[in-house]
């Protein structure tokens, strides 16, 4: 009976949780398109976590392609099909890898970075001072935010993607002898436009959600310190299943629109 | 004390009752606060100070009653409205709320940016009120490379750099030591006789509540117990109003 009351009293809080980001979402959309819009302090959010992701970004792109490209090769070997592989690693990582694994670890960076920030200043009564000085900090600092991150997402994707193929040209340029033009020019063959827009459109809702998400925890931060570690913490974890959820609607989609 | 009977109060609270279920915070509450005046607002924590310093700038809606503030109860104001009265209001955060990403010179510019005809002369006006508190030299610097007491100087630069007409002080000694207390409490001083501002202090520091204040309320259980002169307080029968002072 006890565990009974606790999955209804946790599927509320779910269910709550999942309303109030609604609600934060609908604002979200009210103040992006009214007056005054805080260009200044979106470029320095798009500036930092673009640049701050860079690196990381990078790492895990080259280290994907790089592994992937390994793991991959053996297999096709043993069917002969060494050379399909800049076809089967540039299509898997543009379409699906690169996006979901790329915005999986800007979740776990910017979201919770957001979420810890926003969070800190609420607990700090930094969002009060704000408001109590004239400035919509509704505005100055959640819209900048999800908007800086809806922005920057594709971009550091799109960064990822290429440094994954690199990584990928190098191993088969190692281990196969493939030139890098020849692996290349294989991969931009492959590549049709019904993989690239798909893969770019969500990856601006991977953006919305991870900046949404950080925001939202961030900005209703409760309990002090405390609060300011859930708040992080909460958000890497909201942010990542929206992805997986956002991803599934989007393969759905493409595959009535572009037939994958 | 200031003479009440011919003036018109600059902040007139009237009934205000704020609750959080069942949980009366505030019953009732009213109180004036006179031009140039230093009013000190004491109370036992979770006695509704906090709560209606907040519905007092807008950051919480009361559920009744009315705050005018020069003459407009602000409960019925727009957005807009509310932001522009704001700007007649300084407001010391107890732990200062100092904005940690960005420098002194930018915590002091950025209640000016709403405003363009401050922001074409906002370096005359950071130095100025920096040069009020004594913090000329930290112009540069973050936040985090200030003392607790040099954070509050930044923050009360901060509050008045508008020439706000009400400047009101949360706490404004709590967690300082003696001596910076004593410098912070000077400088309350010399910033209402220097601008001419209406200052509400809300504290629990009885040397502050000596030293400042023109007037005193106490408030307890939600609503004005009692008002009166330091001294009149100091001296009053009632058991609860002691309890204050001992």
């Amino acid at each position: 009976m006890d565990i009974l009351l606790k999955i209804v009293e946790n599927t509320k809080i779910f269910l709550t949780e999942i309303g109030e980001l609604s609600l934060f979402a609908k604002r979200f959309f009210k103040e992006v398109f009214t007056r005054p819009f805080e260009f200044k302090e979106l470029l320095i959010q798009g500036y930092k976590m673009g640049n701050k992701s860079l690196l990381l970004v990078g790492v895990t792109g080259f280290i994907l392609g790089l592994v992937f490209t390994l793991q991959s090769r053996p297999t096709l070997m043993e069917f002969g099909a060494e050379s399909w592989m800049p076809s089967m690693v540039s299509i898997s990582i543009v379409r699906e890898l690169g996006p979901v694994i790329i915005a999986l670890i800007c979740a776990g960076k910017i979201s919770s970075g957001i979420g810890a920030e926003l969070g800190s200043m609420r607990v700090t009564e930094q969002i009060d001072a704000m408001e109590v000085s004239g400035t919509n900090p509704f505005k100055y600092l959640v819209v900048t935010r999800i908007l800086a991150a809806t922005l920057i997402l594709p971009l550091l994707i799109i960064f990822g993607d290429a440094i994954a193929l690199f990584g990928s040209a190098i191993v088969e340029n190692l281990k196969g002898d493939v030139s890098f033009q020849l692996y290349f020019n294989k991969v931009f063959n492959a590549l049709k436009f019904s993989d690239l827009i798909p893969a770019t459109l969500k990856s601006f809702f991977f953006g919305f959600a991870i900046g949404l998400v950080g925001c939202f925890k961030g900005y209703n931060c409760k309990k002090g310190t405390v609060g300011v570690g859930e708040a992080s913490n909460t958000a890497v974890v909201y942010a990542s299943m929206l992805l997986f959820i956002i991803d599934f609607i989007a393969v759905f989609i493409s595959d009535i629109f572009f037939e994958i | 004390m200031k003479n009440e009977n011919n003036i018109v109060p600059i902040l007139k609270i009237q009934n205000l009752k704020k609750s959080f279920g069942d949980n009366h915070v505030l019953n009732g509450f009213s109180m004036n606060l006179y031009e140039a005046e230093n009013l000190v607002l004491m109370g036992k924590s979770g006695s509704g100070k906090s709560v209606m310093i907040k519905c007092l700038v807008g950051l919480m809606q009361p559920d009744s009653g009315s705050i005018e503030i020069m003459g407009k109860d602000i409960t019925k104001l727009t957005q807009k409205e509310m932001n522009n009265i704001r700007t007649e209001i300084g407001f010391l955060f107890q732990g200062s709320a100092l904005y940690d990403s960005m420098t002194v010179r930018e915590n002091l510019e950025f209640p000016l940016r709403k405003f363009p005809e401050y922001v074409s002369k906002s370096e005359a006006l950071v130095i100025e009120a920096l040069e009020s508190v004594g913090l000329k030299s930290a112009i540069d610097l973050m936040p985090e490379e200030l003392s607790g007491g040099m954070k509050r100087r930044v923050a009360l630069a901060r509050a008045i750099i508008l020439r706000p007409k009400i400047i009101i002080y949360d706490e404004p000694t709590t967690g300082l030591d003696p001596i910076t207390a004593k410098e912070i409490i000077q400088l309350m001083k010399g910033i209402q006789l220097k601008f001419k501002t209406s200052s509400l202090i809300i504290t629990h520091d009885v040397d502050c509540a000596r030293v400042i204040s023109d007037r005193m309320i106490l408030l307890i259980d939600g609503i004005n117990y009692i008002e009166g002169t330091f001294k009149e307080l100091l001296n009053s029968k009632d058991k609860k109003v002691q309890e204050f002072f001992k």
